[in-house]
């Protein structure tokens, strides 16, 4: 696992949170909801319990449509 | 987090389930699921002919790629609603043909603006201060019922997941919509020759799972919302039962599926007796309308001509 600090994506938006924690708690973390958003990392889905690496790319993508 | 069936990497988490499944196995579920939800509620067979209404986003074209993979006759009808916004319309429209194209899928495409004149925004800015999705909402049926007709399809099937079923049955709870309420169902029957049948076979599956099955399948899809969804009250109404569900999972799907069952057994039987429809012919364009020689459609078009 190591330290170290990891990117999420979301829309137009980028934030850096610290490797280690699980991708739920970062999702909490930079203020979305996790049952509105699916992960991906490397173009692949990720369950919410993964633990964020150093050096991940994780986007989120928008589960919620309006219309 | 491991898949409950072969216990490799799970990819998703449906608490409402019981089940943590993998890719794979992620995949094969989904594809049972939307089958025995087609089956139960007889929605078409293998021998029909389905027209897909596809929008580009994740739904539609889920549905398309499953309605494949399950084996059945399906062909896609994209409609360019010449929203122009951020270029909206013709973005989701290559995401509707790069799928055709990768699945050698037959697409029909209408575009509003070549077609009729105008594009869904300038006719609702004119259209009497109608509400640009009930304007876009009528234009989208009366196309979806002249293709359909005009093609010999069984029926149209539409990328409505659970999420959206229950978001409009959270709204005509709260109101009451006795009217709605009754009709509200997987499967909306055809009224009239000229009206298709539409379906609904996503609408046992929760709006992340749809997404998630477009995610692990590797389908693109548009990921930029129709500007003017942006305060769309579906999005709060959808939040709100997230919560719920985050609360208790399973409140959604007991919400939907117990409504359902109420009404087949007649919890839901208002005594209005059924209407008598009396249909006309829009002299225009042919299709049946309860309203007086004009149907709801010409007659926005009519107006746009003639501007009170
Ligand atoms: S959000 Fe409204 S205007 Fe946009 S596509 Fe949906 S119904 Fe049409
Ligand atoms: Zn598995
Ligand atoms: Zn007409």
């Amino acid at each position: 696992m190591g330290t170290g600090t990891a990117k999420i994506k979301y829309r137009k938006q980028e934030w850096e949170v610290n490797s280690g924690m699980t991708v739920r708690a970062a999702i909490e973390k930079v203020g979305l909801d996790p049952y509105s958003v699916l992960a991906l990392r490397n173009k692949k889905l990720i369950n919410d319990q993964t633990i964020i690496e150093p050096g991940d790319e994780i986007k989120l993508v928008n589960v919620i449509s309006g219309g | 987090m491991k898949c409950t069936k072969c216990g490799g990497v799970a990819v998703i988490n449906m608490p409402q389930h019981r089940l943590k499944l993998c890719a794979e196995h992620f995949k094969e579920w989904v594809l049972s699921m939307v089958q025995r939800t087609i089956k139960r509620y007889r929605m078409f067979g293998p021998k029909d002919r389905i027209l897909v209404a596809v929008s580009g986003g994740k739904d539609s074209l889920s549905l398309w790629d499953i309605l494949i993979r399950l084996g059945y006759q399906t062909e896609g009808l994209y409609i360019n609603l010449g929203i122009t916004h951020e270029n909206y319309s013709d973005v989701s429209q290559e995401y509707a043909e790069a799928f055709a194209a990768a699945h050698d899928a037959p697409l029909h495409i209408v575009n509003v603006r070549e077609t009729y004149g105008q594009g869904i925004p300038d006719l609702a800015h004119t259209g009497r201060g109608k509400r640009m999705c009930s304007v876009c909402g009528l234009v989208k049926r009366h196309i979806m019922n002249r293709i359909a007709y005009e093609g010999g399809y069984a029926a149209i099937a539409t990328g409505h997941n659970l999420d959206d079923e229950v978001a409009v049955l959270l709204q005509n709870t709260l109101h009451w919509q006795g009217g709605y309420l009754k009709r509200q169902a997987p499967v909306l029957p055809s009224t009239h020759p000229r009206l298709a049948r539409k379906v609904k076979p996503l609408c046992h599956l929760y709006e992340r799972e749809t997404a998630a099955y477009a995610l692990v399948q590797g389908i693109a899809f548009v990921e930029q919302e129709c500007p003017y969804s942006v305060n769309a009250k579906t999005i709060f109404y959808k939040q709100i039962l997230n919560q719920l569900e985050r609360r208790s999972p399973g409140t959604k799907m007991q919400f939907y599926l117990g409504f359902l069952r109420a009404k087949e057994e007649g919890l839901f039987c208002l005594d209005e007796p059924e209407k008598e429809l009396t249909w006309n012919t829009c002299r225009k364009c042919g299709q049946p309308t309860t309203a007086g020689d004009l149907c709801a459609f010409c007659r926005l078009w009519e107006k746009q001509k003639h501007p009170a």
